[in-house]
């Protein structure tokens, strides 16, 4: 119980400004807490937060171990353009569905290997190696759905879409039982350190015996996969591959949830679960905003004005001012410590 | 105070009773210094002792918690740096913190040009820098840029500036502590011109013979506390060294019995080993509870040795061989599997990983050979890390602070402790004891000599010629990216050394 | 590069010897902006159709989103010596110069789909449709459905600011002026996509008590129409009967939902831009007559009553 301590200190964080935006989002609109169960499965606002920020949640457990090990990935909107085209076409030509599936998600890898090796073997910059395929990856998308939405039919496929299980959604059961299944696979094994260590210092961690370059690859690679299945998600919900839209800036919102959870973009020191919290928080505001009745012209400016103020918050000034009053917890009073 | 041939009205600048308080230590505790008007005053202490907190309460780094500061006869109390250069208290750092982009005489005068028609006067500009510099003996073209200028010089215009900002005060921290011998004395005469002119000087070093050189008076600190003020001239050097660490060090570096060691087994062979342009092929011999020492000036191929021995630089030629059998050394995985440590020269760069906590900094290594499938549990991590700081002595508040945090010479300690903790057969230590303080230096080099006597082999690199000498039973000396001379036995003395790197450079003339 | 202009110039070269053998009255030079979307496949399929039909030789240029390569092309049919330009302008502006070497050449510039900024002397006639229309079309079509009954609409719009979201808004409002018994409640941006168009809706039925509050949508385009008609679906109403869905575009999906009895009807933008193009041309090569300035395509309305399935056929396979 102890250990689990500083883990809940760390996310203390982000829990208090999502129940804020909550807060503030049901002093608007009170149904948004309502919840019911209809045909089977739980039914509201909550549950829609849940489901429609499935995609950003799965790009967000991805996004935190490469930006983990200092690098971003700008390709994954892209790879899930890619992705729920490569499952629509398979499907519609009449592949089973675990083939499919399983050729989707290869695709996904595949294309985190690709990045993979840009970064980790020829050493370009991330941010510019994962940006090739940012560009690239939408068009060869277009290439495999011809330019058009390809639609497909297959109950089982829909069925990841918008199905449900034990009265969840589908997508929430699958970004759920994933990240709780990648932060098991990273602090229940040395993998979470030696990530940490390669973002702190990649040439230490590499003088320290660490496979740097084994590690950064898989971190691309584990970033595809979440594409994938955020790209398989998005295809199943619409029930089509809809390579011109799927995934369109969601990178930069996976990127956004990744800082919002309070991870550094310099890499190093990371939480899963703050990711996640920053993601809810990201899409409780959508829909939050949806929910208000405002006019279309204002979705935009709300957003950033909500998130500039999460940021200032959380940022290392209010820390210290919140030191002062005593409330800021002792690990980060200790980094100020500086005595020689 | 006894000694204090200083009168009151000659006092310049007066701290007393400083306390500073960090969450969970307390880093100065009731401090009183005193700096006249033309001494050079040297502030001593180990890492870790309070000298750069009490030098960042004068100036107004950090706020003092407690405590009165005089200048000049008034109460001061500097909300920051630029607040205390305005009064009269200007700093020089041992890493120059001036733009090195722009040139000398935008730097002397950065944030107060000389402005004409609203624009900054560049030649007038100019030529007050070279006005100003003439007082140093400095002759420089004020409109190089100043990174193309040496360390040194780069030196002395972050001193002018300072001088001919503030003018009562002048703190310098470690300034020598990347200037060569020559530059050193340069660096001396203008101190001791500024020291004519009645200027205070603080002085902070781990050169104790640079204190003897130059400074009146020292003040030495120990964990914060003041231990006292003595005049330099009538303080031996064992008694400093003695109020540094409070206890008797014994000898200094202790000469150790070298003639017995190890006439065993060679363990490690390497022949022909080089890589172009990094290192000539060498050949090398290291055998079980043998230190090799490896001595040449910076840029002879000293660093690059290490690394190649190592696998972080791949050979291109030769072989290596262990216990007489071949062994590939084409990464640090590589080596380590072999058992091979490797402590690199840049602690910062190379060495720790500064965000993590002490405790991960020591079991990173090991947790690598073992895999990341196979954590190390965290009671065991704990018990490691325990155990090896308090083996190596290694001060830091809990092992969970991250190491960055630490002082140079604890994170040395630590990284040590990360190699030791994989049971390492070979070990390279390379400058082991560069910017450490004098206690963390003895225990290093008592360690070496230690972790010789249960078997290890090892080689160190270091520039600290007694040092090597003192517990190195061969060594290897290098020149120009080549191994140029073995030195055995009783051959190895500083003398042979300082030869056979001169011999070099002879040839190299003739 | 290099390829690339070698490439152009063996086309042009084998477009004139196979011109100078084609049976052909005339030749027509197109310049198509790309392939962006499906409308645009079906747009391109259509005009290939309607030349080949009418015994055109149409000469084909895709200039991949970029004017200069409009340009490009656009020279090289004046050098070929066409008979007729088309062209559907990427952008608004910079059309001055290329247009006025056509017009020294005397070769006729029709403008499909998209207008330009240039002098209207500069071209022939331009062929759109009219957005503002389209909405109205859209929002008759509810009025004459409802009949005088109270009903509730939410509005899903196109992307916040562009023409299309600006226009049939507008249209459609104007057609509802005066109806009182019509409201519209809700209104939000689903970007034209229909993941956005599903997620807005969804947020519409839970704003709007699980949707009971709600009589009919209307969609900026089918594809959000789409996914919101999934939405209403898993909130557990019919689409069509509990909501009517009006929509506009008639992309071949939006049929099966009306044979499917989910979408209501949905507003044509045709892709048979070159259709009245190459009819204009005739008239003026048959005796000079000059088309009017702007010829407004046929904003048709499809119903359930129009036979979807059959529809869906047709437009199958035109590349949508």
């Amino acid at each position: 119980m102890n250990a689990l301590k500083p883990h809940l200190i760390r996310l203390l964080p982000q829990f208090a400004v999502l129940i804020a935006v909550v807060a503030l989002i049901s002093l608007a609109f009170p149904d948004f807490l309502k919840l019911q169960i209809q045909n089977g499965r739980v039914y509201g606002s909550l549950i829609d937060v849940l489901n429609r920020g499935a995609p950003v949640a799965l790009l967000a457990i991805g996004m935190t171990i490469v930006i983990a090990t200092r690098g971003i990935d700008l390709s994954v909107g892209a790879v899930m353009a890619i992705c729920g085209a490569v499952a629509a076409a398979s499907i519609t030509s009449g592949h089973s569905l675990v083939y499919t599936l399983a050729l989707a998600l290869s695709v996904g890898m595949l294309c985190g290997l690709w990045n993979g090796i840009l970064v980790a073997v020829l050493d370009i910059q991330p941010i510019i190696a994962t940006l090739v395929l940012m560009v690239a990856g939408r068009g060869i998308a277009q290439l495999i759905t011809e330019g058009a939405i390809l639609t497909f039919n297959d109950p089982g496929l829909i069925f990841i879409g918008s199905g449900s299980f034990l009265g969840l959604p589908m997508p929430v059961v699958i970004w759920l039982v994933f990240g709780i299944a990648v932060t098991l696979l990273v602090r229940r094994t040395a993998l979470g350190m030696l990530v940490e260590a390669l973002g702190i210092n990649r040439r230490a961690s590499t003088l320290s015996g660490v496979s740097t370059g084994v590690l950064l690859i898989a971190a691309y690679v584990l970033s595809g996969l979440c594409a994938a299945i955020a790209g398989i998600i998005a295809a199943a919900d619409i029930r089509g591959a809809d390579a011109n839209n799927a995934g369109l800036w969601l990178e930069l919102d996976a990127i956004l949830a990744v800082v919002v959870g309070g991870n550094s973009l310099l890499g190093g020191r990371f939480s899963i679960a703050a990711s996640l919290l920053g993601a809810l928080i990201i899409q409780s505001i959508n829909t939050g905003i949806l929910l208000s009745g405002f006019p279309p012209e204002f979705n935009l400016i709300i957003k950033a004005a909500i998130i500039v103020l999460i940021l200032v918050i959380q940022s290392p000034r209010i820390r210290d001012l919140a030191t002062l009053f005593g409330r800021a917890d002792s690990a980060e009073a200790s980094v100020k410590q500086e005595a020689k | 105070m006894p000694g204090n041939t200083f009168g009151s009205d000659d006092i310049i600048l007066s701290a007393t009773g400083i306390d500073k308080v960090f969450p969970g230590a307390k880093a100065l505790n009731k401090v009183n210094f005193q700096l006249a008007r033309g001494e050079v005053h040297a502030l001593l202490g180990e890492n870790g002792a309070g000298k750069s907190t009490l030098v960042k309460c004068i100036t107004g780094a950090y706020r003092r918690d407690g405590g009165r500061l005089v200048l000049d006869g008034a109460d001061i109390d500097p909300r920051d740096t630029f607040e205390a250069q305005r009064l009269g208290i200007g700093t020089v750092y041992q890493e120059v913190n001036l733009l090195p982009n722009l040139t000398v005489a935008e730097n002397l005068f950065l944030g107060r040009q000389p402005k004409r028609f609203g624009l900054v006067d560049a030649r007038e500009m100019n030529r007050r820098a070279e006005t100003l510099l003439a007082g140093y003996d400095l002759d420089v073209d004020v409109r190089a840029e100043l990174s193309s200028c040496s360390v040194a010089v780069q030196q002395v215009v972050a001193i002018a500036r300072a001088v001919d900002l503030s003018g009562k005060v002048l703190i310098l921290d470690e300034p020598t502590a990347s200037l060569d011998a020559h530059e050193v004395e340069m660096l001396f005469s203008i101190v001791r011109r500024l020291k004519a002119q009645g200027l205070g000087i603080v002085f902070i070093t781990h050169f104790l013979e640079q204190v003897y050189a130059i400074c009146d008076r020292i003040t030495v600190l120990r964990n914060g506390q003041l231990v006292g003020t003595r005049e330099a001239a009538a303080l031996p050097r064992r008694e400093l060294i003695a109020m540094m660490l409070g206890r008797e060090l014994g000898d200094e570096i202790k000469a150790v019995a070298r003639a017995d060691a190890a006439e065993g087994p060679v363990r490690y062979r390497f022949a022909g080993y080089g890589r172009k342009g990094h290192i000539e092929p060498f050949d090398l011999e290291v055998r079980k509870g043998e230190v090799v020492g490896i001595a040449g000036l910076l840029g002879s191929g000293r660093t690059e040795t290490a690394e190649i021995l190592f696998g972080a630089e791949k050979a291109d030629s030769g072989t290596a061989e262990i216990d007489g059998k071949p062994a590939e050394l084409t990464s640090p995985r590589a080596a380590i599997r072999h058992r091979f440590g490797f402590c690199p020269e840049d602690r910062k760069v190379d060495g720790i990983v500064g965000d993590l906590s002490v405790r991960e900094n020591i079991a990173l290594a090991l947790q690598a050979r073992r895999g990341w499938a196979r954590p190390i549990p965290r009671a065991e991590q704990d018990r490691l890390a325990d155990q090896y700081i308090k083996a190596l002595d290694i001060r830091t508040t809990d092992r969970e602070k991250p190491i960055r945090l630490l002082s140079g010479g604890n994170q040395q300690k630590a990284i040590l402790a990360r190699w030791l903790a994989t049971n390492p057969e070979f070990l390279i230590l390379d400058e082991p004891t560069r910017g450490i303080d004098v206690g963390a230096h003895a225990e290093i080099i008592r360690l070496i000599e230690n972790l010789c006597e249960q078997g290890m082999s090892l080689i160190v690199i270091s520039s600290e010629l007694d040092e090597l000498v003192a517990y190195s039973r061969r060594v290897i000396v290098l020149r120009d990216r080549a191994h140029v001379s073995e030195l055995v036995g009783d051959a190895v003395t500083t003398a042979h050394i300082v030869e056979a790197i001169a011999a070099g450079e002879k040839q190299g003339a003739a | 590069m290099t390829l690339k202009t070698a490439l152009a110039s063996a086309t042009i070269l084998a477009a004139c010897m196979f011109g100078s053998a084609h049976a052909a009255d005339l030749t027509v030079g197109f310049s198509q902006i790309g392939s962006e979307s499906g409308w645009r496949a079906a747009e391109t399929t259509l005009t290939k159709q309607q030349a080949e039909s009418r015994g055109i030789d149409l000469k084909f240029a895709d200039a991949q989103q970029k004017q200069e390569n409009q340009i490009k092309a656009l020279r090289s049919f004046i050098a070929q010596g066409v008979d007729a330009i088309l062209v559907a302008p990427v952008v608004a502006t910079g059309w001055d110069d290329v247009l006025t070497e056509a017009k020294d050449a005397e070769i006729p510039v029709i403008l499909l789909d998209r207008t330009v900024d240039s002098s209207e002397d500069l071209y022939m006639t331009a062929v759109t449709s009219d957005l503002v229309h389209e909405g109205n079309v859209a929002g008759k079509w509810l009025v004459d459905t409802v009949a005088g009954k109270p009903c509730n609409v939410v509005e899903l719009q196109g992307t916040t600011g562009s023409s299309p979201a600006i226009d049939r808004k507008k249209g459609f409002e104007e057609a509802l002026a005066g109806n009182d018994n019509l409201k519209i409640i809700r209104s939000q941006t689903g970007d034209f996509t229909r993941t956005k168009g599903k997620e807005v809706m969804e947020s519409f039925l839970k704003a709007e008590d699980g949707g009971k509050n709600i009589c009919a949508l209307y969609a900026h385009n089918d594809d959000m129409a789409v996914g919101a008609i999934q939405a209403i679906k898993e909130a557990g109403l019919k689409p069509g009967t509990d909501i009517l869905v009006v929509s506009i575009d008639a992309v071949p999906d939006i049929f099966q939902a009306m044979a499917a009895g989910e979408a209501n009807a949905t507003v044509e933008l045709t892709p048979n831009m070159a259709g009245p193009a190459f009819d204009a041309l005739a008239a003026f090569q048959k005796d000079g007559t000059l088309p009017p300035k702007w010829i407004q395509t046929e904003s048709k309305l499809y119903t359930q009553a129009d036979d979807p399935m059959k529809v869906y056929e047709e437009k199958k396979g035109l590349g949508y």
